[in-house]
């Protein structure tokens, strides 16, 4: 899932400081697993916010809500009336979300509440890590499902650094090297032969290096006549 | 005459918590302050949202008063407590308001004294700091 983290609350109160009227839309996907923007993450940024405001003897007019994915235009058009309605959207979303309110309302001011960070997984209450980069070509069917690219501060492809030692990361000694991981995970698979192929070097045009992204599957994809709402051809 | 006291909420867990209230109410005590009490079934209910909202609708600073964390009747609730006052705690800090505001304490249900002395040490934070939105009372 996608991890985010909200900003500093003087940072929000600050970008938020020029505007009358303030709707803060969270979102209950990815966001809310990891703590940052779902239900009660708004609830309380609008409560701080408010508190603030009376202390500061500021008039502003604070409400929350949520969609269940911001990612999707199908549910932000739901609350398009309160997004209107109001001055400016703070995006308790991932950038995702505030981007796809932000391309559904050009002129409406839409600002981030959170910082996305990562593609993670949640290992225990209240700890995410980084297991994958989106690079666009996976490759941990060779890798005992452990990926290099993310959980190798040098996204090395074949094998450890010099710098792996006692099985740490020389970049963090907190950490575990991923290749260390691999060769654990493949020597219980009995698939040690794996770790002596050589992986040639990557192709990352598939990444973000090769720029903006767009995926397309012409089967799902909906007809000129479909978008008019004319039914199927 | 409006009451122009310090208003004070305070969370206390249905065990000791709440018996340590009621057993310094019952001595007869008078208070220098407005204190609404809240009984929650265990502090590890208490979350930061009920924290702020109390804030938001009118406390002048609000405690969480749970088991002593050893001896919680539900293990670990009095420390669940405290993380959650610690996290509004830093929350108020990022948006340059007292943290002060709002604290956790922790008493067994025997121990008259320890009521009188929380409201009597909130009291003095909204004295030092004043009501939020308002002059100093």
């Amino acid at each position: 899932m996608i991890v985010a983290k909200r900003k500093p609350l003087n940072e929000i109160a600050e970008m938020l400081a020029p505007y009358k009227k303030v709707t803060v839309i969270g979102c209950r996907s990815c966001v809310a697993i990891c703590l940052a923007g779902g239900e009660k993450e708004v609830k309380m940024l609008v409560s701080a916010l408010k508190v603030k405001n009376k202390r500061d003897g500021r008039k502003q007019h604070i409400e929350g809500t949520v969609v269940e994915r911001q990612c999707e235009k199908e549910w932000v058009q739901e609350i398009e009336a309160q997004i209107l309605d109001s001055d400016v959207t703070l995006s308790m979303a991932c950038s995702l979300g505030a981007q796809t309110i932000g391309d559904m309302y050009p002129k409406h001011l839409t600002f981030p509440g959170l910082n996305t960070g990562m593609f993670g997984v949640p290992e225990e209450q209240g700890v995410w890590s980084e297991k994958c980069v989106g690079c666009g070509n996976c490759i941990i069917h060779t890798t005992g499902g452990i990926c290099p690219i993310a959980r190798c501060a040098k996204s090395m492809l074949n094998g450890p650094c010099g710098g792996s030692a006692n099985r740490k990361c020389e970049v963090n000694l907190e950490v575990d090297c991923a290749w260390a991981a691999i060769y654990d995970r493949l020597k219980l698979q009995n698939r040690l032969d794996l770790i002596e192929s050589v992986t040639p070097a990557k192709d990352w045009s598939t990444s973000h290096s090769g720029g903006r992204r767009v995926f397309e599957r012409e089967d799902a994809k909906l007809t000129p006549h479909q978008k008019k709402g004319k039914g199927v051809t | 005459m409006p009451d122009t006291r310090p208003k004070i909420v305070g969370f206390c867990c249905e065990r000791h918590g709440m018996d340590a209230a009621v057993l310094a109410a019952r001595s007869g005590k008078q208070f220098e302050a407005s204190v609404r009490l809240v009984q929650v079934p265990c502090t590890g209910r208490v979350d930061g949202m009920h924290i702020l909202r109390a804030l938001e609708d009118g406390a002048d600073a609000v405690f969480v008063l749970g088991c002593l964390e050893k001896n919680c009747y539900y293990d670990t609730g009095s420390i669940e407590g405290r993380k959650r006052v610690g996290y509004v705690k830093q929350m108020l800090s990022e948006l340059g308001l007292e943290k002060e505001r709002v604290e956790m304490f922790n008493a067994a249900s025997s121990n008259s004294w320890v009521f009188p002395e929380i409201v009597a040490k909130m009291v003095e934070v909204v004295k030092k700091f004043g009501p939020i939105g308002g002059e100093k009372r």
